[in-house]
């Protein structure tokens, strides 16, 4: 076997070690300590507070931010690859603004609010919709053009954010209030079936594209010499450009928007890894996994009882890392 | 089989309708050689080059490689047996081997993540014998534009076509990387028995190293044969619109053609 892929195997085990320590440390945070030591116990009395803060609140809770860590994370790196463009990242194809539109009109209709399914779901009704739009106004015309791809989604997402705006002014402060914080993003997400779709669909997203890891690589090349070596490049591009905005799709409807995951952590792995997509994709999705819960710990250890907007840290931690990433690898770093 | 007839083009017309079209184009290549595309400017070369691989939509006629129809062949198919090299070999971050292998993709099955010693084994073959072996792990970034050219000729041989389709190899390279890489050509040509069909802008090192020349001149062909056959200067004053002087070159007798500066033409 080659030096590479033993270098690959252990860049895995080691994103997979680490994401099982940032568990185990989520695990243990927060207002109910739960050491190591005594985490026998606690999983032997099924009665104590300590289990059900365990099982019911936490773990959920980490599972969630596995998917939508992992799925945003994961889409960003294959849109990087289709478009061969490095700043690309999920939200740019306007999948958020739809998802966001969405859910702002259910708030301000006040319709089956009741429901814990109907906000997700008019999220991600709305995040499909924007799909649809973006690729048959760009996809089925004559061929592929990704420039215009890539503008109109970005141009979808001016239209739908302006449209949140103008409900927003329509609306009382209240409602207001609830659209801005479902749009600020939480993983704070109390229905266990939500969580068991949202993860399921991110690990069957993840093996799908694993399949696709040598035609994104030959993308490297350019479109036209991916056609050379005998990959065709037009439904490639096209199931993963349908993968990954499903992928952000559930990651936007069942967490809000969380910015900066599909952009950085993708580009950090490329420096560390280097760009072939048979590593990249599922590093990747370990990486984006390990940040999530590590900031949605942050989120909700800092100012405790009160939870910081996931948001706020992915942006924060997820920004000055790029920076630092990318003033220490100089000019030695490019995509592709 | 036929050797004669090992690549033939019948009646092609290609192109998309209202652009640029290349017209009614037939012609015959045998197995082994090495052929020059020459023709000014927008005569069709490119279009010629995309025909054969399948970019653009044949419109009329069809292609045959050693008995089978390119058109019928799945992309896959048409990648292992013709390679292309384009003019710039634009690259990514990524190393001379994992460019190299690229060639093998392919062989390379659905399903199937890892290369198998075979790939690698082929890739070493064919940096050994383009010279770039200790380049190997080099960023293709830090090479050289003649390294590069060298690269994306030794990809395009893990690819192990019949056909080998290079368009412009030397334009932006020094006499020193010209030569290096028509020599190369040449010897493949010669000890692989590769097909190899060339765009190439200048003229006296498309007489020096080809086999046959083809001269293209407005989406048509005028002309098809060996370098003194088609270098002569009725013919390429009447396709490039200038006045030129042919030669023999004496050591290899191969055709020289010479251009004349308008200052001179006015003294004579």
């Amino acid at each position: 076997m080659q030096k590479k892929y033993i270098k690959w195997l252990l860049f895995v085990l080691a994103l997979m070690s680490v994401l099982l320590l940032v568990v185990f440390v989520s695990l243990a945070s927060g207002e109910v300590k739960i050491t190591f030591k005594n985490l026998p116990d606690v999983l032997a009395d099924k009665n104590s507070i300590e289990y059900t803060v365990l099982t019911k609140i936490r773990f959920p809770r980490i599972v969630l931010a596995i998917a939508v860590g992992g799925a945003l994370s994961l889409s960003g790196a294959i849109l990087q690859g289709i478009y061969r463009n490095p700043l690309v990242e999920p939200y740019t194809l306007g999948i958020s603004g739809g998802a966001a539109l969405g859910v702002a009109i259910v708030l301000v209709a006040g319709i089956g609010l009741q429901s814990y399914f109907m906000l997700p779901l008019s999220g991600f009704i709305g995040a499909l919709i924007t799909l649809f739009l973006v690729y048959t106004l760009s996809v089925r015309r004559a061929g592929l053009s990704m420039n215009s791809m890539l503008l109109i989604g970005v141009m979808v997402s001016f239209v739908a954010s302006s449209a949140m705006m103008f409900l927003m002014s329509l609306s009382t402060s209240e409602t207001i209030h609830n659209i801005v914080f479902w749009v600020m993003g939480s993983l704070d997400e109390p229905n266990s079936i939500l969580i068991k779709i949202a993860f399921w669909s991110t690990m069957g997203a993840l093996f799908i594209s694993i399949f696709f890891a040598r035609p994104l690589n030959a993308l490297r090349l350019g479109e036209v010499k991916a056609r050379h070596l005998g990959i065709d490049t037009g439904t490639t591009i096209k199931i993963l450009f349908v993968l990954s905005s499903l992928l952000t799709g559930i990651a936007v409807s069942v967490a809000g928007v969380i910015g900066f995951v599909g952009l950085v952590i993708p580009h950090i792995i490329r420096v560390i890894i280097g760009n072939d997509y048979r590593v990249l994709l599922l590093g990747s999705f370990l990486g984006g996994a390990i940040f999530l819960v590590l900031s949605d710990t942050l989120a909700r250890t800092i100012i405790a009882p009160n939870e910081l907007p996931i948001g706020v840290i992915t942006g924060l931690a997820g920004g000055l890392m790029f920076i630092v990433v990318l003033s220490r690898s100089g000019s030695k770093y490019k995509m592709k | 089989m036929n050797m004669g007839k090992f690549f033939e083009i019948k009646e092609l017309s290609c192109g998309y309708p209202g652009h640029f079209i290349l017209n009614n184009v037939s012609l015959i290549i045998e197995r082994g050689q090495f052929v020059g595309i020459i023709g000014p400017n927008g005569s069709g070369k490119t279009t010629l080059f995309k025909g054969i691989s399948g970019e653009l939509p044949t419109l009329t006629g069809n292609l045959k490689l050693n008995g089978n129809y390119i058109q019928k062949m799945s992309l896959k198919e048409k990648a292992q047996n013709i390679a292309v090299v384009t003019q710039n070999v634009e690259v990514g971050n990524m190393t001379v081997e994992e460019y190299v292998l690229m060639g093998r993709i392919p062989y390379q099955r659905q399903f199937q993540f890892f290369e198998t010693s075979e790939d690698i084994a082929i890739a070493d073959k064919y940096m050994a014998l383009t010279g770039i072996s200790d380049l190997r792990d080099k960023n293709m970034n830090e090479l050289s534009g003649g390294e590069q050219q060298l690269a994306g000729i030794a990809r395009a041989l893990t690819q192990q076509p019949q056909l080998l389709l290079l368009d412009e190899p030397t334009s932006h390279l020094d006499i020193t990387h010209q030569v290096q890489i028509l020599n190369l050509i040449r010897r493949l040509s010669e000890n692989l028995g590769l097909t190899v069909l060339m765009i190439i802008h200048d003229l006296n090192l498309a007489g020096e190293y080809c086999d046959s020349l083809i001269m293209l001149q407005k989406g048509n062909l005028r002309k098809m044969g060996t370098p003194h056959d088609v270098l002569n200067y009725q013919d390429i004053e009447a396709v490039y619109d200038t006045v030129v002087i042919t030669r023999t070159n004496p050591v290899s007798g191969k055709p020289v053609v010479f251009l004349v500066s308008e200052k001179t033409m006015k003294k004579v």
